[in-house]
C-alpha cells in the first residue's frame, strides 16, 4: 500500500479520522492532565469524538434524519437510526459522568482548596505522616 | 414452567425499581435492599434449576422487535449461576458491612448505600443476562457510577480522591470498550451477540478485516481489563479498596470486578468466538499480563504494611490468576478461571470485612504491627481472616486449593504454556504464603501491652452469622468441588 492510497483512504474517511484525533486528544487529557476540570473537559471531548464516530457510521448521504415525515415509511428515505439512538444513549451516560466528576471535584476542592491531583496526593501523604 | 423464563428480566427491573423505592422510603432502604437481593437470588436459583435440568439456553426477547434488531436476554447455566453468586455476596456484604456504615457514614446519607447496592445488583444481573453489546455498555456505566457512589459514602478526603481515581480509570476503560463496540458495529452491522458471532466468523474467514478485528479485540479486552484491575492497570485498587468502607471494598473487589470479567468471557465465547479469539493471539497477551499481575500484585502486597492495602494488592494478583486461566485455553483454562472467580468472590469480601473488625479492636489502625494479638480480641474475625488467608494461599480443603489444582491441570495440557504456568503458580503461592501467613501469625501473636477484650454486640452477632456463611461456603465448595466444576463446564459449553 503506497502513500497515495493511504492518503486517499484518510480523505475518504475524514470524519472517522477527525473522530480518532479528537478521541486521542480527549483520552490523553483525561489521563495526563493534573487539573480535575481539564480532565473532565478531556472526558467530554473523548465522548463527543465517539458520537461523531458513531454518527458518521450511520450517516448515508442524501437521506433524512430517521424521523417519520408525512407518513413516508420507506426505509430507503432515511439514514440508519440505530447509531443515532446509540448517540442519544451515550449523551445521557456522559452527562451523568460529568455530573459525578464535577461533584467529586467540588468535594475535593472544599477539602483541599486545590484542583490539582498531584497537590492533593501530596497533602494526603503529609496528613498520613 | 414457562413463567420461569420471565425471572431474569423481572429480577433486573425489580432491582431498578427497588433503588427508586429506597429513595422514596429512606427508612426502609436496608430492608428493601435485602428483600430484593433475596428475591433476585431466589429467581436466579429457579432459572438455574430450569436451564441446568433442560441442558439448554433460552432467549428472552425484550420489546417488540425480533433479532437481529431488537434487544434480548440470553440465559444458559453460567448466567443465573453468577447472578446467584453476585446476589449472595452482595447480601452478605450489606448485612456485615452495615455496622461500619452506621459508624462512619453521615446518618442522613446512609440510605444511599442501599440505593447504590440495588443499582449495582441491577447492573450486575443485566451484565450477566444481556445478549446485546450496547446494553452491556450502558449497564457497565451504571455499575461504575454506582460503584464510585458507594466509595463516596464515606465522606473524607482520601476516599474522595480514591473515588476520583477510580472514576478516571473506569472512564478510560469504558471509553475503550465503547470504541471497540462501535468499531465492531461498523465492521459487522450488528449489536446482538449471536448475529455478531456469525458476522465476525465470516469476516475473519474472508481475511479482509483482520487488522480492524484485532484492534477491536484489543480495545474490548483492554477496556474490561482496566475496569477489572488487570496488571498493569491495578494501581487504583490499593487506594480504592484501602480507604473505602469494608462493605464497599468487599462489593467492589468481590463482585463488581467479576461482573466485568464475566462479560469479557461472554465476549470471548459468544461475540468473538473462541476460534477467532484464540487465533488472534490475544490469549497470549492475557496470559502474559495475568502472570505478571500474579507476581507484581503479590510483591506489592509484601511491601505494604497496611493490611487493607495488602488485601487489595492480593486482589490484583488473584485477578491475574483469572486472566492467566483465560489465556491458557478456552475449555479447561477458562473453567479454572471461572472457578477462581467463585473462589475470589467468596473469599475476598470475607477478608476485607474481618480485617476491618480486627482493626476495630486495634485502635482503628490497619497497620500490620498494630494488629498484633487482634485475633484474640475478636476471635471470630481472627478465624475468618485465617480461613480466607488459607483459601487464598491454596491450603487443601478450601476453595483456593481447588482453583490452583484446576489451573495446574489446565496448564499441563497447554503445551508451551505448561512450564510458565507451573512456575507462575509456584512463585505466586510462595509469595502468597509470605504475606498472608505472616499476617495470620501476627494477629495470633499475643500482644503484652494490650489487655484482652472482646467486642460483644448485636452487630457482632450479625458479623458472626455472615462470617459463618462465608467460611461454610468456602469449605463446602472446597470439599465438594466436583459438581461445581462440572456445572461450570456445562455452562461454558452453553455460553457460546
Amino acid at each position: 500500500m503506497n502513500l497515495l492510497t493511504v492518503l486517499g483512504r484518510i480523505l475518504d474517511n475524514y470524519e472517522e479520522c477527525a473522530a480518532m484525533v479528537l478521541f486521542a486528544i480527549g483520552f490523553f487529557m483525561l489521563i495526563l492532565h493534573r487539573n480535575l476540570i481539564k480532565k473532565i473537559i478531556g472526558m467530554n471531548i473523548m465522548d463527543t469524538a465517539m458520537y461523531l464516530f458513531l454518527a458518521s457510521i450511520g450517516y448515508i448521504e442524501g437521506r433524512a434524519a430517521p424521523v417519520l415525515e408525512d407518513g413516508a415509511a420507506d426505509p430507503a428515505l432515511y439514514i440508519n437510526p440505530i447509531p443515532t439512538g446509540l448517540v442519544l444513549t451515550g449523551i445521557v451516560v456522559s452527562v451523568s459522568f460529568t455530573a459525578i466528576m464535577l461533584a467529586l471535584s467540588v468535594r475535593l476542592y472544599r477539602r483541599y482548596r486545590t484542583l490539582n491531583l498531584d497537590d492533593i496526593y501530596t497533602i494526603i501523604r503529609e496528613e498520613r505522616k | 414452567m414457562s413463567f420461569v423464563l420471565n425471572f431474569p428480566a423481572v429480577s433486573i427491573v425489580l432491582s431498578l425499581a427497588a433503588s427508586v423505592a429506597s429513595v422514596a422510603a429512606r427508612r426502609w432502604a436496608k430492608q428493601i435492599s435485602c428483600l430484593v437481593v433475596v428475591l433476585g437470588m431466589a429467581m436466579s436459583a429457579a432459572v438455574l434449576a430450569y436451564t441446568a435440568s433442560a441442558g439448554a439456553a433460552f432467549t428472552y426477547v425484550m420489546g417488540q422487535a425480533p433479532a437481529p434488531w431488537g434487544n434480548e436476554l440470553r440465559i444458559g447455566i453460567l448466567e443465573p449461576l453468577f447472578a446467584l453468586l453476585f446476589g449472595l455476596v452482595l447480601l452478605l456484604c450489606i448485612l456485615s458491612g452495615e455496622t461500619t456504615l452506621s459508624e462512619k457514614a453521615d446518618p442522613k446519607k446512609r440510605y444511599l448505600f442501599f440505593v447504590l447496592c440495588d443499582l449495582i445488583q441491577a447492573s450486575l444481573f443485566a451484565l450477566c443476562y444481556t445478549n446485546d453489546l450496547f446494553t452491556s455498555y450502558v449497564f457497565i456505566e451504571i455499575c461504575t457510577i454506582a460503584s464510585s457512589g458507594i466509595l463516596m459514602i464515606r465522606d473524607n478526603g482520601p476516599t474522595a480522591t480514591a473515588a476520583t481515581r477510580y472514576m478516571i480509570f473506569s472512564l478510560v476503560g469504558s471509553s475503550l470498550f465503547l470504541l471497540g463496540v462501535i468499531m465492531l458495529y461498523g465492521v459487522t452491522g450488528h449489536l446482538l451477540m449471536e448475529p455478531l458471532r456469525k458476522a465476525v466468523a465470516s469476516v475473519w474467514a474472508a481475511g479482509t478485516y483482520r487488522l480492524p478485528l484485532r484492534v477491536i479485540i484489543v480495545l474490548l479486552v483492554v477496556g474490561l481489563g482496566i475496569k477489572s484491575g488487570l496488571f498493569p492497570f491495578h494501581f487504583w485498587m490499593a487506594d480504592t479498596y484501602g480507604t473505602s468502607l469494608p462493605g464497599a471494598a468487599g462489593i467492589l473487589s468481590g463482585i463488581v470486578s467479576k461482573g466485568y470479567i464475566f462479560l469479557l468471557l461472554k465476549l470471548v465465547h459468544r461475540v468473538i468466538g473462541p476460534d477467532v479469539f484464540y487465533a488472534s493471539g490475544a490469549q497470549n497477551v492475557l496470559f502474559l499480563f495475568g502472570v505478571l499481575g500474579m507476581i507484581v500484585g503479590s510483591i506489592s502486597a509484601i511491601h505494604t504494611s497496611d493490611v487493607r492495602h495488602m488485601i487489595a494488592y492480593s486482589s490484583a494478583a488473584q485477578i491475574g490468576y483469572i486472566y492467566m486461566g483465560v489465556g491458557i485455553s478456552p475449555a479447561l483454562g477458562t473453567v479454572a478461571a471461572l472457578f477462581h472467580v467463585l473462589t475470589h468472590a467468596l473469599t475476598k469480601p470475607a477478608l476485607f470485612l474481618s480485617a476491618s473488625r480486627l482493626a476495630d479492636v486495634s485502635g482503628g489502625s490497619n497497620d500490620f504491627h498494630a494488629l498484633q494479638g487482634s485475633a484474640h480480641r475478636n476471635r471470630v474475625a481472627g478465624i475468618v481472616f485465617s480461613v480466607g488467608s488459607m483459601s487464598m494461599v491454596g491450603i487443601p480443603a478450601f476453595m483456593g486449593f481447588i482453583s490452583k489444582i484446576q489451573f495446574a491441570l489446565a496448564g499441563a495440557q497447554a503445551g508451551a504454556k505448561m512450564l510458565p504456568t507451573f512456575i507462575a503458580l509456584a512463585v505466586s503461592t510462595v509469595l502468597n504464603v509470605l504475606y498472608f501467613m505472616r499476617t495470620v501469625i501476627r494477629i495470633y501473636t499475643p500482644a503484652p501491652e494490650q489487655g484482652e477484650h472482646v467486642v460483644r454486640a448485636r452487630q457482632q452477632l450479625v458479623f458472626d452469622g455472615t462470617a459463618l456463611c462465608f467460611i461454610g461456603l468456602n469449605v463446602a465448595i472446597g470439599l465438594f468441588s466436583q459438581p461445581v466444576i462440572e456445572l461450570l463446564g456445562r455452562g461454558l459449553a452453553l455460553l457460546g
